[in-house]
């Protein structure tokens, strides 16, 4: 299948996106097909709702599995200042669900190393080809 | 100086649950105060704010107040500023952690006879939120 496996977005708190990345699965594909980013997108937003409900009921910052969508299953992250994490995957990553926490984690630093930046204007989409970088870094190590 | 404090604010509650390998966090009114009150002031501090009150006939408003505010120990203050108050950069840092976090208000730093309040003002939308998660 030519669409990759993984989708992750970073959404603010007025349900922005700060950030978004599709992560190539195991068949090394460099190229995303960008018919499924509309449906990626849509799935995201669709979740968002859930993930609300959520982090107001639960205190931990990791949420395993908030939404379902066909074969798609969504995780989120919530961090500490109310931004949070999606990660859509189809099938669980190669080091299951401690490599996807691991992986939000990671990546959850590198973001608060970028927040504390002060150009930064927090909320704004992240244009940084280094945390793009950084986080493409992080997928090899805990999830590809 | 408010501004420079909210600039601040929304950083370090990010910076703080990465250092101290917190990943529990606060969603209700209470135990977030209570949160800032005594671990975060430590943080910055290294003491605990004094109290933590909840004006009478208003709900949203809350007092956080101590003694000796650090900020304000070796400021004096000229007659011509005389409404100056270095207290409003931790009145920013504090509103900065707590708009952040989802309980959005607006925090004013006063100074009194027991030493420095900060005045929390809740939005309406939080004190709805909490009647609702308390209501379930």
């Amino acid at each position: 299948m030519a669409s990759s496996n993984y989708y992750f977005v970073i959404v603010g708190h007025a349900d922005q996106v700060v950030y978004e990345v599709e992560l190539g699965g195991s068949t090394g594909q460099t190229v995303p097909a960008s018919d499924n980013r509309h449906l990626n997108q849509f799935i995201a937003h669709a979740a968002l709702d859930l993930v609300d409900e959520a982090m107001w009921r639960n205190t931990t910052t990791y949420l395993k599995q908030v939404d379902k969508f066909n074969e798609w299953t969504v995780s989120a992250y919530v961090t500490a200042g109310g931004l949070r994490f999606l990660f859509l995957y189809e099938h669980l990553p190669r080091t299951g669900e401690d490599g996807l926490k691991n992986f939000l984690t990671e990546v959850y630093e590198t973001y608060v190393k970028l927040l504390l930046n002060p150009f930064y204007v927090p909320d704004k989409p992240i244009r940084s080809g280094a945390f793009d970088k950084k986080v493409q870094t992080i997928a090899r190590k805990c999830i590809l | 100086m408010a501004d420079f404090g909210k600039h601040v604010g929304v950083r370090i509650l990010d910076l703080f649950f990465l250092r101290n390998g917190k990943d529990k966090r606060e969603v209700r009114l209470t135990p977030m105060l209570v949160f800032i009150q005594k671990t975060f002031w430590k943080f910055l501090f290294n003491r605990e704010a004094d109290h933590l009150e909840q004006h009478a006939q208003e709900a949203k408003i809350y007092y956080i107040i101590e003694r000796e505010c650090l900020v304000n120990k070796f400021i004096s203050v000229p007659k011509d500023k005389g409404t100056l108050n270095c207290a409003s950069f931790v009145a920013g840092i504090v509103e900065g952690i707590l708009c952040t976090s989802g309980f959005t208000c607006k925090v004013h730093a006063l100074q009194g006879p027991r030493g420095t309040t900060y005045v929390i003002d809740f939005a309406q939308s939080v004190m709805d939120r909490e009647s609702r998660l308390d209501a379930k």
